[in-house]
């Protein structure tokens, strides 16, 4: 998917500070990656990982007790690190960079229609006005599968269902007419049935107005139907990056086999499922060598010592282990993971 | 866990259950004539969307919603209704929930020793202040957590800790029957699997028996026995879960499963969900009955939808 592609947004060595009762709290520890034009990221980890934190960063959208203290956010020739009055990010903020968030009944002003929300963002970014607007605005309903959009466009938020209220959210976002679509658990709070709709109008969006999209989740069945590359977040750093199926199917941090291992999907009935010991560290205080290393069954010396620097699986595949190291002894993955990788040659001599 | 090992005696079996909410012309009818069974030491689950009436069965079980008609019954005795003092405060002991927030369901004022043993305290469950302190040591012990927190307050515990609370006062209770409703779904994933290692442990352990509420079909897929999918009120199918999985025989319970995405991107990528059309039943005439389609599965059908499941089931044989 990366090759030859044209890289949308570049991150270098991305430090993120939140100061609280005093004490500096590093949230996001040095992270470089780039973001390809077109294609769909998703970001893992558990909570407090600092996938959300990462990617507001990209809006201007931190905290007030929040900064960016080092590296650099290069969009368009611009570094969005350096920005910092309202104004300038107003030019990136859902002009360039949208969001959908999880909860798609906080996301909507309750005191406002639909249409109007929609009828906002065209106004500011699309500079049409009265009707015209109005008319791209019950457009934008239908594109997004509102059934009845001239009836919708008068109503308000409580009188959409979940799943409609969600596709509302998205038709704001695109009234946008962005470039990159941050999506923040957009299925989460939503019945699994409606899920599959809206994870299908999402990719659908995608085809049809070219866009990048960044998915910040935890579920990784939804990882699984839509991303093409899987960035592992633990303790504000991505400890691995690759394509899908090198993640899923060759993952290589101790980290990824703990969060692949411990989903009851693929666990054995009547078999206890692989849970992490221990808690993630503690983000107020320095960490010392590879932050997993005090919950990693497989950590090395060196692992308590120097952070591990990336190792390059493939060209598209990158791990932040020491296991890497030639000089590494041979690690032996859990079974869940075996039976993974099983599964890719399963498939591929089959083919 | 095996389905074998369960020796078949009832534990609970709920018979033509209705429930509704409010009267008259606002009256909304939750549940719509539902039974099942549910045997001593199983998992059973119930599986459905929100708003399908999941929950309020959980709840008309522990007698918190009223029921309307039909009636439920707990070790051959009868406990919807009117019952007296003494059923009452046996069904306290032999049932318990746990909920799905436990950042929500645990009294932030109170210290863990009073929230563990809260239930006993009602029941008059122990003889002096040294026995309680022994249950709730036990209890504590039990879920994983060091007895010295019991001095501590909610706010003091993670998640995942505060979860294994919850699951530590419903245990001093000594249940039969533990109502567990959405017990995981608050949880981030790696903590979903201690607590669900530690929900398979217990029931090893005491021999309990689960009612596992939830909308994630995955997870049921993982814990339970036999598996209950509810629609609208109505219990659509029900069977050996890992039947229910590969031989689905109802168009909702296909669509549910067609739905659930796996953590697997080659199957991923292929896979197509169904949309499920109430309008593919003509029941206008014909109308559904709950009817046993092969020995332990069952289904939601009218007499011409019961002859071509049966079609299905020899084709699959």
């Amino acid at each position: 998917m990366s090759e030859n592609k044209e890289i949308i947004l570049s991150v270098k060595d991305l430090e993120i500070q939140f100061t609280l009762r005093g004490q500096t709290l590093t949230a996001i520890r040095g992270i470089s990656m780039d973001l390809y034009k077109g294609e769909s990221l998703a970001i893992v980890g558990e909570s407090g990982s600092g996938k959300s934190v990462f990617t507001k960063s990209f809006m201007g959208m931190l905290d007030k007790n929040g900064k960016v203290t080092g590296g650099e956010i290069l969009y368009k020739g611009r570094d969005l690190a350096k920005y910092k009055t309202q104004k300038e990010w107003l030019g990136i903020r859902g002009k360039e960079i949208a969001m959908v968030f999880q909860d798609p009944m906080t996301s909507l002003n309750p005191l406002k229609t639909v249409g109007k929300q929609i009828q906002e963002a065209i106004v500011l970014h699309q500079g049409l006005k009265g009707p015209e607007a109005k008319e791209r605005a019950i457009e934008y309903l239908k594109d997004v599968g509102i059934p009845d959009p001239e009836r919708r466009y008068k109503q308000y938020p409580h009188e959409f269902s979940g799943g409609m209220r969600q596709r509302a959210v998205i038709a704001t976002a695109m009234a946008c007419n962005p470039e990159i679509l941050i999506c923040d658990e957009p299925t989460t709070a939503l019945d699994v049935t409606i899920q599959a709709q809206i994870i299908e109008l999402l990719r659908d969006m995608q085809r049809k107005y070219d866009l990048t999209i960044i998915y910040i989740t935890h579920d990784l069945g939804v990882v699984a139907k839509v991303a093409d590359r899987v960035a592992v977040m633990y303790a504000g750093d991505i400890i691995e990056v690759g394509t899908a199926y090198e993640v899923f199917y060759n993952a290589q941090h101790p980290y990824t086999w703990a969060l692949l291992s411990s989903l009851p999907q693929l666990g054995i009935k009547g078999e206890p499922l692989y849970s992490i010991k221990g808690t993630p560290p503690n983000l107020f205080k320095e960490i010392k060598g590879d932050a997993y290393a005090p919950r990693n069954p497989y950590a090395l010396n060196i692992d308590h010592e120097i952070r591990p620097p990336y190792f390059d699986v493939s060209p598209t595949h990158k791990v932040r282990s020491w296991l890497q190291d030639p000089r590494a002894p041979k690690a032996e993955p859990p079974k869940t993971i075996q039976r993974m990788l099983d599964r890719w040659k399963e498939v591929y001599t089959n083919e | 866990m095996s389905s074998e090992n369960i020796q078949r005696e009832k534990l609970l079996e709920v018979k033509d259950l209705w429930v509704s909410f409010g009267k008259g012309r606002k009256k909304f009818q939750a549940i719509k004539g539902v039974s099942f069974d549910i045997y001593k030491g199983e998992t059973f689950g119930l599986v459905g969307e929100s708003g399908s009436g999941k929950t309020t069965i959980g709840r008309a079980i522990i007698r918190i919603n009223p029921v309307e008609k039909g009636e439920i019954i707990f070790k051959g005795k009868r406990i919807s209704g009117k019952i007296d003092k003494e059923t009452n405060k046996e069904l306290i002991r032999n049932i318990q929930m746990i909920f799905q927030d436990p950042m929500a369901s645990l009294n932030e004022r109170a210290k863990v020793d009073y929230i563990v043993s809260e239930g006993l305290y009602n029941i008059h469950g122990f003889t002096d202040e040294a026995d309680r302190q022994a249950k709730v040591r036990k209890a504590m012990m039990d879920v994983g957590l060091p007895p010295e927190f019991a001095t501590r307050f909610p706010h003091e515990f993670s998640g995942g800790q505060r979860q294994r609370i919850g699951i530590a006062r419903t245990l001093i209770m000594n249940p039969e029957l533990v109502i567990a409703d959405e017990p995981i779904s608050a949880l981030d994933v790696s903590i979903r699997a201690q607590v669900l290692n530690l929900l398979m442990d217990l029931q090893r352990q005491y021999g309990l028996t689960y009612l596992f509420i939830a909308h994630d079909l995955s997870i049921m897929r993982f814990i339970t026995n036999r598996l209950a999918v509810i629609y609208k009120g109505q219990i659509v199918e029900l069977g050996e879960t890992e039947k229910v999985f590969q031989h689905a025989l109802h168009p909702y319970t296909k669509a549910l499963i067609s739905a659930i995405p796996q953590p697997d991107p080659l199957s991923e990528r292929n896979r197509t969900v169904l949309q499920y059309d109430p309008s593919v039943h003509d029941y206008t005439v014909d109308k559904p009955v709950w009817t046993e389609i092969e020995e332990g599965h069952w289904v939601l059908a009218n007499e011409a939808e019961q002859a071509a499941y049966r079609a299905e089931i020899q084709e699959n044989l």
